[in-house]
């Protein structure tokens, strides 16, 4: 405010600070530019061109309104003999619902055996608990290999090995979900305190004692939180994955988008939001609970 | 009762020397520990005789906490041997170290409970490396410990005045409760030797006197050996048998608590006794909860997954 009070020290820091601001904008629209050349290159190379873009935003609708069933206000609750009812739209409900069970059935069961693989595997590829240099880079290799394949890559091989069926899916996403959280819940662990540890490794307590005693108990309310996390994404996955013909809803679904049996593929849709949407929220409060339980000391 | 806590021997097994002061027990021979070129430890020789307690003082980076460290090898030694009833546990690997480490029990300045476990959890913690074999290991793994270990848990608790507190998760305790947990932790292991680094220095001077008295407890009825890391030489004067004091990673004075005279003090540290105490009271490691200097992250990791 009142500048011909300022002090010396104040006038240098004031000076200091109007440096360091105009520094650190001058960074910032360097970046900037930066960033918008990298963002036009990727558009160009991606042949992401605003025309098409227009072109095409209008058939989306138009897709839209063709898997949109023809609904009428009459007979909207009417057997699902009466054209126009949303019986008639789900009229294949029973099965479909029956699909999406075993479409979270294959994610639980994914989740479950992956996660397995991840918690055995993290406590080796944790820099900060690592038994033995090569152990440690065999079990990352590990959990990177399992991790950089796409789960739909692991599902043609599992459905050309064990055939067309849940068997497959299952099998592709728990491979894929042991990658992905062995990666996560060893970073869980590397940020663990080290003082039980410390403390375990002084009473003669082996390394696998010690990684249950010192490590898992810091950790588990954090590993069950990413499992859960990895469950949401897996219910997803297994609707998807069923296109290669590895079970689930997304088999039913390839097929009534083969066959172009439009109002089939929007009930389908709709009941795979619906679901994902619950899971959600089920997991979604889990979890808060539980991360709640673990700040709680 | 005390026969749950006779010393276990499963460790080092060996002749015993005996001397004058009885069965000589731990030695340590020109230890020295670098880290860079600096000398935490530099040529350090003792002799401990069984049961004795012994009160290592010294300030912060004398090499008191080190020395400690390197006896049950949570440090490893530049050079040097440590002898414990004539077996050289300096190069010990595996199942022989780990039962080492076993039969010295260890107390350290910030308690290094499992926080999340409860109370009884963290003692029985103390007999994992009595289950020998994969089997045994598996069994600790899902928790399965003999009713003869939980009633010995609960009695080594009962002694420390914390048998009410056993189901209880271990943070909810004060920090004198805690360092008294892992007194009975270190129980539990039926050790020869206590290692205590700086086991009172986070603690108000009520706790800090129930944990000295805890300690000179286990040394007087079970014979066990104390080595106590310490910052006030009153305390170390009070509780202890034999004071060593460090200086530079150095042995200044080895001798009973009477012949640490102020003038010695002096001698050694360059300073009064009561500015000896005031400065040990202004380190962090007194008043707050930091831990005392540690040697560097890799190298201590190195030796814990040894």
């Amino acid at each position: 405010m009142h500048a011909t009070a300022m002090s010396p020290a104040a006038a240098r820091g004031e000076a200091a600070y109007e440096a360091l601001r105009r520094q650190r904008r001058n960074a910032g629209l360097l970046g900037g530019a930066i960033l918008l050349a990298c963002l036009l290159l990727a558009g160009w190379v991606s042949e992401f061109s605003p025309v098409a873009l227009l072109a095409g935003l209008p058939r989306i609708g138009e897709y839209f309104g063709r898997i949109l069933p023809s609904l009428q206000w009459a007979n909207l609750f009417a057997g699902s003999e009466t054209e126009g009812s949303l019986a008639f739209w789900f009229y294949r409900l029973d099965s479909w619902l029956l699909l999406l069970l075993q479409t979270a059935q294959m994610a639980a069961l994914a989740t479950l055996g992956g996660a397995a693989v991840a918690l055995l595997l993290s406590f080796p590829a944790a820099r900060n608990l690592v038994p033995s240099p090569w152990l440690h880079h065999l079990s990352r290799r590990a959990l990177e290999a399992t991790r950089t394949v796409p789960e739909i890559v692991y599902a043609l091989i599992f459905v050309w090995a064990f055939g067309v069926g849940p068997l497959a899916g299952i099998l592709a996403i728990a491979i894929h979900t042991a990658g992905a959280l062995g990666k996560l819940f060893s970073e869980v662990m590397e940020n663990a305190e080290m003082q039980p540890w410390e403390g375990l490794r002084a009473s003669g307590a082996n390394w696998a004692q010690a990684c249950r005693y010192a490590i898992l108990p810091q950790v588990a309310p954090n590993l069950v939180s990413y499992t859960l996390l990895r469950f949401e994404i897996n219910v997803r996955g297994a609707s998807v994955i069923g296109f290669v013909g590895a079970g689930g809803i997304g088999q039913e679904l390839y097929q009534v988008i083969a066959f172009n049996y439009y109002e089939e593929i929007s009930a389908i849709v709709l009941l795979i939001v619906l679901a994902v949407m619950l899971i959600d929220l089920v997991t979604d409060r889990l979890r808060h609970r539980l991360i709640h339980a673990a700040g709680a000391r | 009762m005390e026969v749950l806590y006779t010393p276990h021997s499963r460790g080092a097994a060996g002749p015993c020397k005996a001397d004058e002061k009885g069965k000589l027990m731990l030695q340590l021979e020109n230890l020295t520990r670098r880290f860079g070129t600096t000398l935490a430890v530099d040529g350090v020789s003792l002799a401990v005789p069984a049961g004795q307690m012994v009160g290592v003082i010294g300030r912060s980076g004398a090499g008191k906490s080190t020395l400690l460290r390197m006896i049950n090898r949570l440090a490893e030694p530049s050079s040097g041997r440590i002898l414990h009833d004539g077996t050289d546990v300096t190069g010990l690997r595996g199942q022989a170290l780990r039962d080492w480490r076993t039969s010295c029990g260890m107390i350290f300045q910030q308690f290094n409970l499992v926080s999340r476990l409860d109370v009884l959890t963290n003692v029985l913690v103390g007999r994992l490396n009595h289950h020998p074999g994969l089997g045994g290991t598996l069994a600790t793994l899902f928790k399965r410990f003999p009713a003869a270990e939980r009633v010995m848990a609960l009695e080594a608790l009962d002694r420390l005045g914390l048998v009410d507190q056993a189901l209880q998760r271990a943070d909810t305790l004060s920090g004198g409760q805690q360092q008294r947990v892992a007194i009975a932790r270190a129980l539990m292991q039926q050790p020869r030797i206590i290692l205590a680094d700086e086991p009172i220095a986070s603690l108000d001077p009520a706790n800090a006197r129930t944990v000295m008295e805890a300690l000179r407890d286990v040394n007087r009825r079970e014979g066990i050996t104390v080595l106590c890391n310490l910052h006030h030489l009153d305390t170390a004067r009070h509780y202890c048998d034999r004071i060593v004091a460090m200086q530079g990673g150095r042995v200044m004075f080895d001798g009973p608590p009477a012949a640490l005279t102020p003038a010695r003090v002096r001698e050694i540290y360059g300073v009064s006794e009561e500015e000896f105490d005031s400065l040990a009271a202004a380190e962090p490691s007194v008043a707050g909860p930091q831990a005392p200097p540690q040697p560097a992250l890799a190298e201590r990791q190195a030796a814990l997954t040894a």
